[in-house]
């Protein structure tokens, strides 16, 4: 996301698009990242309910992933998930096996 | 424009209640105000305006300044035209607040009587509470008279809500000096206060359902600092704005304003500066001093900020010396706040008057004429033989 020069914002911070948050990457933040056994998922959707960051990729009406470019691994969903099925995994880690 | 001065109405007003009646004139469509002495004749008085019928603004009757302040945020923002008033300890108590108004660019006008800050606890005037808010990012107007009080309170609704500004704006008058003291001054009819101020047309308006706008949302180290810059860049413009303003004012009534008005400056080669009520005194001492053929002058500021560097520093470079009078101490400091900004202005200009700074009339210690020659005396001396020590100098404290 390129950022704006000071003479280009609208003054006092006021936003006029709505939903703009999705431009703000927060994934970034992450120190941890939710691993989801799909072997033991069920599809319940606990965790798409309790994500505060509506980071639950859903695909016809299943959990298919994690959304990592907002995720910020707050881990909430391996706490609330009843099934065990999500494990928080040091992002280091998760990035060095993704490689 | 061609100059038509219009008919206007002599009457005796204190300074509350001058402020009063031109918030009557000018009919805001919120007033949300705390009473404390001694802006609370405001208060009282405006709340007849809105039990009488006589405004169709709506009155909030806050439990505090914080929650004034936050009153007129929500409502300038709702797009309203907000205004309040308070003074001493009430500002200090919206300190927070003021920031979040400027930050959101919200054009709301306090009139400000101007009380010093506990403790000793003191109801009287001095500049230590809109000092205290000078770097919230408020434009702020000071008064000499009462007839300024009325001129500043209207003019201060155009300035705040000039599409290049959008800055709050605190407009002071000193505490019982000027809002208990009686004069005679002319009011404008209110249909020329409605037409001068206008209909206020926010760009964004937050009850504009049709178009949702966030007001108030975060700003991360990413953006937070181009805001800031943006205020800046706003306060730079409204060194353009105000005159512009106080010229169109002037067109109206006779009364023109500028950012400062010199007072037998031009040739001057002494010359004291001062805010508010003090200019008065001052003008009658420079006057007595003419005429025993000294050359003296004041430099009394109107705008305090934007704080009008160039034109100050020109006005005062090839003076021999030079007095700032502030009415508030900024301790530990070299000098009172106005006397900070002077010497800046002279210094950033290539000037080097010999300068000292007079703190004087704290809690609303009497400053008389006998003591504005005691500083011209000193002026004198000053260009005889120099001064050494720190500029700051107490005047009228027993020491």
């Amino acid at each position: 996301m390129t950022l704006k020069t000071w003479r280009e914002i609208l003054a006092g911070g006021l936003i006029t698009n709505a939903g703009n948050s999705e431009e703000y990457e927060t994934g970034s933040w992450r120190s941890y990242r939710p691993i989801i056994d799909m072997d033991r998922c069920t599809h319940c959707m606990i965790c798409w309910v309790y994500c505060p960051d509506g980071s639950i990729l859903v695909t016809d009406g299943k959990v298919s992933g994690v959304d990592l470019a907002h995720c910020k691994g707050c881990g909430i969903c391996a706490h609330e998930c009843p099934r065990k099925a999500i494990s928080m995994v040091e992002e280091a880690l998760a990035m060095e096996g993704a490689q | 424009m061609v100059a038509q001065k219009l008919k206007s109405k002599p009457v005796a007003l204190d300074g509350d209640r001058a402020v009063a009646e031109a918030m009557r004139q000018m009919n805001p469509d919120v007033v949300a105000a705390y009473p404390i002495t001694p802006q609370t004749e405001i208060v009282m008085r405006f709340s007849d305006f809105v039990a009488n019928g006589e405004v169709d603004t709506e009155f909030i009757p806050v439990e505090s300044e914080h929650a004034a302040m936050s009153a007129s945020i929500g409502a300038s923002a709702a797009g309203g035209r907000a205004q309040t008033a308070t003074a001493g300890a009430g500002l200090a108590f919206m300190w927070e607040v003021l920031w979040v108004a400027s930050g959101t660019r919200l054009p709301i006008v306090m009139h400000v009587v101007n009380r010093s800050l506990s403790a000793p606890l003191n109801i009287h005037c001095d500049h230590s509470d809109s000092m205290g808010a000078r770097d919230a990012g408020w434009i702020q107007l000071y008064d000499e008279t009462v007839q300024e009080v009325y001129d500043n309170a209207i003019q201060a609704s155009r300035i705040a809500e000039h599409p290049d500004v959008m800055l709050p704006t605190l407009h002071a008058l000193d505490g019982f000096i000027l809002g208990h003291g009686v004069e005679r001054i002319e009011l404008l009819p209110d249909n020329a206060v409605k037409k001068f101020i206008g209909i206020y047309k926010p760009e964004h308006p937050l009850l504009d359902v049709d178009h949702p706008v966030t007001y108030g949302p975060m700003a991360l180290p990413d953006y937070f600092f181009e805001h800031k810059r943006q205020q800046a860049a706003a306060m730079e413009k409204a060194l353009e704005i105000i005159p512009q303003i106080g010229e169109e004012y002037g067109t109206l009534t006779g009364r023109y304003y500028g950012l400062m008005e010199g007072y037998r400056l031009e040739d001057a080669e002494f010359a004291t500066v001062a805010l508010g009520s003090t200019a008065g005194t001052t003008k009658t001492v420079v006057d007595e001093l003419r005429d025993q053929g000294v050359k003296a002058g004041l430099l009394k500021l109107r705008c305090f900020r934007p704080f009008p560097a160039t034109i100050v520093a020109k006005a005062l470079g090839d003076k021999k010396a030079v007095a700032v009078l502030d009415r508030s101490l900024s301790f530990g400091a070299q000098g009172g706040p106005l006397f900070l900004e002077v010497v800046t202005a002279l210094f950033t200009h290539g000037f080097g008057p010999k300068v000292v700074n007079i703190a004087y009339g704290l809690g609303g210690r009497d400053i008389v004429p006998a003591q504005i020659h005691q500083i011209y005396k000193e002026l004198i001396e000053i260009d005889g033989k120099g001064f050494t020590g720190p500029p700051l100098r107490y005047l009228g404290l027993r020491e």
